[in-house]
């Protein structure tokens, strides 16, 4: 909402310095969003013509213009708008003057070699509005101001306020007055009605449809007959100009006044070109018509149309059409105020994805008191300007307007904000605000004010009232130190240690959105159900991601990309199963390029392989808890991971769930990614499948026990079938004799020159300490063998001699 | 000469010959092995005649003691020569790189949701969390904000079906929804979390981080929340004082409504909070609406507090003076290094949420 101080000064009386206002806007909740002067150097803008186009010399798009801008010479300016054309009435900003939007200063420049004094401005250019395609056209009534200044001089400045969405009453200057009033920042001046003869009836028919949904339900209007659509006084131009609007013609110009200045839109029909009368009626699916903005709607069934016996005329509260739209030359005018229903509008204007200054403020709720005062207010101010007749008031209403109460208990007040003030200051403020007020015994009986739709229960008086009285007031209680419940739940802890042990193992943490793109995630996306976003920022963020994975290789591949060779990358985030809320699993993600050792003069160089990424899983899981002696390891992964260079983590051999997978990633990806690295190794640790401990760490610690008699260290050697896991060895070796079997080794795989082709050979070194007494060479010898017998028997290995 | 003396100035000089370790191992042994010199003369003390046995085993301890001592010696002095060749030749350049290793960080944003995590815990909250994906009733009309309430324009939604049913959170609000449907009052959370809104430019990214606060109890109003604020901004930028101003504004889930702006200024070209005239907006805040509390079947006229959302992004840029939003999620390796935190670095109350 824009407005000038000079504007509020026409509803609100006071001494006070502007910059007292923006302060007090702010302080009672009408946000100054910026403060612009338009006025400053704004005289420098000309009315100017333009008298001849050429085609610059050097430029295809450009051309050299001779203006006439009031002075002896015609200037020559360079301009790249397509409009630009010999005759038409412009704006001028000469060397030196400053343009608003941008806020440069124009200096004479030479443009492809053409020398060009001063530009042609656009209306966005200007601030007029957000047009900025092509330079502005002003109407031929303006080739008598050419040489004049554009802008009246006017020393107000332009205020943007940022109006919530609940305070439509303050879309019109006299609303944001009458707060200001209420907060003591001077005193609301009444308005004055200007008392005209309402002699001849409306001749005009007009009816609204009683169906469902139907969207309006009071349509007032009024005739004005003979009326000469002029060029508006300037005054009213300066108005209009000093927020930022175009002047159009007087009668476009003064609906358009009331609007920003009592928040009641109007709209302004050619009488002659409707047909009949007006019906306001639910639209039938398919009918088209033409909107103001010159482009051809189709509409949706049960959309809100004023229509007349040819079709429709307009959307109402929305936009009007151009069959029966003002023009200089129009006689007779019909002036339409009505009340349409927020909800109609807003489902209207979506589902047409339409969006105009009327459509805004009926959608957060005109005051459906207001109808005939802006009647009144418009009708007295065309007669003014443009002579002609106005026709008695006609109200055509299905509904009528049902005045809110509230009953208000004042000490509700302290309750909530926590500081006090008078009864006397509560009637105050609320009187000022437009309430009125009945003393019951108990509360306070509240009129709410028809313009104030936001108003509803007793919650919202207590905003208004500390609102008003200043937030500044509230006091600071500070808060006590006391915790009843743990911060964080064990899964909460359990992702945070996860997060940063894996950090600890030379991992850089990233986050990435949760969506991707589409072919990255089809990758490895299994079997799962692909999860589409209906309005994605651009195709390639359109499907929620389904794993990690997508994300860090692309992330991955764009750092390889800036030369860094050796990388480790890890998120820890949702990934996503299904589009329900709640279908998603938290995982820790790694990635990591390259080789582990790169160039070094100490350590041999090698890539980095599933064993690195193995280790930091395992590590990680044994950190955070979990005991790997009992982990159980297998090698069926998803499709992205490399076959045979892949594995997954069972907690324990009930392989309830997987808690975690490590692998190459699958060579095909990399070859359709197109990445170059020498290898890629990724990880996925599945917070969800962790199962929580029941045990504190304070009932572990209570348990130690250790051995202090003498160990022994025996190595074997076996030699088994390909296939055979080491993982399986160990299983059978530590089943031996748990309570002497202290801890069992693989130190050493060979295949080759003396192993039978499909066999290899494994090395272990095995730990054996008893609890209770030192093992002499018979326990020795006993235990070596039951694991020798063990091994060859469920394995099929034999002990390399 | 007594055999005794014999075996003893034979070794004596021996010993005082040039001797390599072998050498010494050999005559230790020939001495005191099994069946060495030494060793046999022990085995007749016993056919000694008694008036001459205490004698004899008196000198043979003595001669036993001086050999083994004086092949210690020499031992010794063999082992630390060898020592001091060694240390001679081992001499290596210690500037050499020492083995590479590699620093993981934590992301910014991770920092700063358990340093946030870690204020509002010393205050009793406690942290909640929400799914991503919710529906339109927990995400706008728990929230007080029906279907065709303008506010919706102001949340750019993505959407995962054409009825609009589903779609990805704009706020950590949905978290109060659950909360409070989930257990009974009081509710002392903060819900810190992934949100997103159709918006891309240079100040909005589609996915972001907010946290929510909720406190509902008895008695509680807005003195509280700004009190809780006030200590929660203090904190976090960890000043002495904050300038702190409350703004009148209208979120459809809160009633009174308000917005917080904390003080800056900018000096040699850095940001420093909490002092200056300059005004800059940080969070929206309010008391939680009748409206939303009735929802979730918690009975407004027993129970009211406050709720809070915060932009952990824009906190984070403020705190460690990151200018570009975008880069958050842009996975840079640079970036990652420079802004992120080192692991060990744990916010914690009692070592400081920063270093």
């Amino acid at each position: 909402m824009k407005i000038t101080f000079d504007w509020l000064k026409d509803h609100l009386k006071t001494n006070l310095k502007e910059k007292n206002l923006l302060e007090q806007l702010t302080n009672i909740g009408l946000e100054v969003e910026s403060v612009e002067s338009l006025s400053s150097d704004n005289q420098l803008f000309k009315v100017a013509k333009i008298i001849k186009t050429e085609k610059h010399p050097n430029a295809d798009r450009l051309k050299v213009c001779d203006v006439n801008v009031g002075e002896k010479e015609l200037k020559k300016v360079v301009c790249g708008a397509t409009n630009a054309s010999e005759g038409l009435i412009t704006i001028y900003a000469p060397p030196g003057a400053i343009i608003p939007k941008t806020n440069t200063k124009l200096e004479i420049a030479k443009i492809r070699g053409v020398t060009s004094y001063g530009m042609l401005c656009s209306e966005s250019e200007l601030n007029l509005s957000d047009e900025s395609d092509g330079i502005t056209e002003l109407s031929k009534k303006y080739e008598k101001n050419i040489g004049k200044s554009y802008f009246s001089k006017s020393k107000s400045n332009l205020i943007d306020l940022s109006i919530t969405p609940n305070r439509p009453d303050c879309l019109g200057v006299k609303g944001i007055a009458r707060d200001l009033a209420a907060s003591g920042f001077g005193r609301l001046i009444a308005s004055k009605e200007k008392k005209i003869k309402l002699k001849t009836k409306q001749t005009l028919k007009v009816k609204i449809n009683k169906e469902k949904g139907q969207g309006c339900s009071v349509f007032g209007s009024c005739l004005i007959k003979n009326v000469k659509n002029t060029e508006s006084p300037q005054w009213l131009k300066d108005k209009l100009i000093s927020v930022g609007q175009k002047p159009i013609s007087a009668i476009v110009d003064i609906t358009n006044y009331v609007m920003l200045d009592i928040n009641r839109p109007l709209h302004a029909y050619d009488a002659d070109k409707i047909e009949k009368g007006i019906i306001v009626r639910n639209s039938k699916s398919g009918e088209e018509f033409t909107a103001l903005d010159n482009r051809i709607y189709k509409l949706e069934k049960g959309m809100c149309v004023i229509t007349d016996n040819k079709g429709v005329l307009g959307l109402g509260g929305i936009i009007g059409g151009t069959r029966s739209g003002t023009e200089f030359d129009t006689k007779n005018i019909l002036l339409e105020s009505a009340y349409f229903d927020p909800r109609s509008i807003r489902n209207t204007a979506k589902k047409l994805n339409l969006d105009t200054d009327a459509k805004f403020r009926f959608e957060r709720g005109i005051d459906p008191l207001s109808i005939e005062t802006g009647l009144k207010k418009a009708a007295s101010l065309i007669q003014e300007i443009c002579g002609g007749e106005v026709s008695k008031i006609d109200i055509q209403k299905i509904e009528s307007y049902k005045t809110k109460t509230i009953n208000f208990d004042v000490n509700s007040f302290e309750n909530i904000v926590g500081f006090k003030i008078s009864e006397n200051e509560i009637q105050r403020i609320l009187i000022d605000l437009g309430f009125v007020i009945k003393k019951e015994k108990k509360f306070l009986k509240l009129i709410v004010p028809s313009w104030r739709p936001d108003i509803s229960q007793q919650i919202d008086i207590i905003e208004e009232l500390v609102r008003i009285s200043g937030y500044n007031k509230i006091k600071t209680i500070d808060p006590i130190k006391d915790r009843s419940k743990s911060t964080l739940t064990q899964t909460q802890r359990l992702f945070h240690f996860l997060q940063r042990a894996i950090a600890s193992k030379g991992y850089l943490e990233t986050i990435t959105w949760s969506f991707t793109d589409q072919s990255y995630n089809d990758h490895f996306r299994e079997t799962n159900k692909e999860i589409k976003i209906v309005n994605p920022i651009s195709s390639e963020l359109g499907v929620l991601r389904n794993s990690i994975f997508s994300n860090l290789i692309m992330y991955m591949s764009k750092n390889l990309d800036r030369g860094f060779k050796d990388l480790s990358i890890f998120e820890i985030g949702p990934v996503f199963t299904g589009s329900n809320p709640g279908e998603q699993k938290t995982v820790v993600c790694g990635l990591s390029a390259g080789k582990k050792s790169r160039l070094s003069w100490i350590d041999k160089e090698r890539n980095i392989d599933l064993f690195d990424a193995k280790r930091d899983v395992v590590q990680t899981l044994s950190e955070a808890g979990y005991d790997s002696d009992h982990f159980f390891i297998d090698s069926k992964t998803p499709n992205y991971y490399h076959p045979g260079k892949s594995g997954r983590i069972f907690l324990n051999h009930s392989k309830d769930k997987v808690v975690a997978y490590f692998g190459e990633i699958h060579p095909n990806i990399l070859k359709k990614i197109d990445i170059k690295t020498e290898n890629l190794i990724g990880f996925e640790i599945f917070l969800e499948n962790l199962k929580l401990s029941r045990k504190t760490l304070k009932d572990q610690k209570l348990k130690f026990s250790v051995s202090d008699f003498q160990k022994s260290e025996r190595d074997f050697a076996f030699v088994v079938n390909k296939d055979v896991e080491a993982q399986e060895l160990i299983s059978v070796i530590s089943n031996v004799n748990p309570n002497l079997i202290s801890n069992i080794k693989v130190f050493d795989v060979y295949e080759g020159e003396n192993i039978p082709d499909n066999q290899k050979s494994i090395a272990i070194s095995i730990t054996i300490q008893s609890s209770e007494k030192t093992l002499n060479d018979k326990d020795l010898e006993k235990i070596n063998n039951s694991i020798i017998e063990a091994v060859e028997n469920k394995t099929g290995a034999k002990i390399r001699s | 000469m007594s055999d005794l003396k014999k075996i003893r100035d034979e070794f004596i000089s021996k010993l005082k010959g040039k001797l390599d370790l072998a050498e010494l191992n050999q005559i230790k042994s020939d001495l005191f092995g099994k069946n060495g010199l030494v060793s046999s003369q022990f085995k007749k003390i016993g056919t000694i005649d008694v008036s001459e046995r205490k004698k004899f085993a008196s000198d043979l301890n003595i001669i036993k003691d001086e050999l083994h001592d004086h092949i210690n010696l020499k031992i010794n002095e063999i082992e630390k020569a060898n020592i001091n060749e060694k240390l001679e030749k081992e001499k290596v350049d210690v500037t050499l790189p020492e083995r590479s290793f590699v620093r993981g960080k934590i992301h910014p944003v991770s920092q700063t949701i358990d340093e946030i995590s870690s204020i509002f815990s010393e205050i009793g909250f406690s942290v909640e969390e929400g799914p991503d994906v919710e529906n339109e009733y927990n995400n706008f009309t728990a929230l007080n904000t029906p279907d065709n309430h303008p506010a919706r324009d102001m949340h750019d939604t993505f959407y995962l079906d054409e009825k609009k049913e589903r779609l990805l959170r704009t706020h950590t609000s949905p978290v109060q929804i659950r909360t409070m449907l989930k257990d009974k009052p009081p509710f002392k959370i903060i819900a810190p979390g992934r949100t997103y809104r159709s918006d891309s430019d240079q100040t909005h990214s589609p996915m972001f981080h907010q946290v929510e606060g909720l406190h509902i109890d008895k008695n509680i109003n807005m003195g509280h929340l700004k009190g809780c604020l006030n200590y929660f901004i203090k904190e976090f930028f960890e000043v002495k004082k904050i300038k702190m101003r409350f703004r009148p504004s209208h979120f459809p889930f809160t009633e009174p409504s308000a917005e917080v702006d904390i003080g800056y200024e900018i000096k040699d070209g850095k940001i420093i909070i909490g002092e200056g005239d300059q005004w800059l907006e940080i969070l929206g805040c309010g008391m939680v609406h009748p409206n939303v509390l009735k929802n979730v079947k918690v009975d407004p006229t027993k129970f009211q507090g406050y709720a809070f959302g915060i932009g952990i992004d824009r906190l984070a840029m403020l705190k460690y003076g990151i200018n570009d939003l975008r880069a958050f999620f842009d996975c840079d390796y640079r970036w990652l290094n420079h802004f992120g935190f080192d692991p060990l670095d744990v916010p914690t109350n009692y070592r400081g949420l920063s270093r």
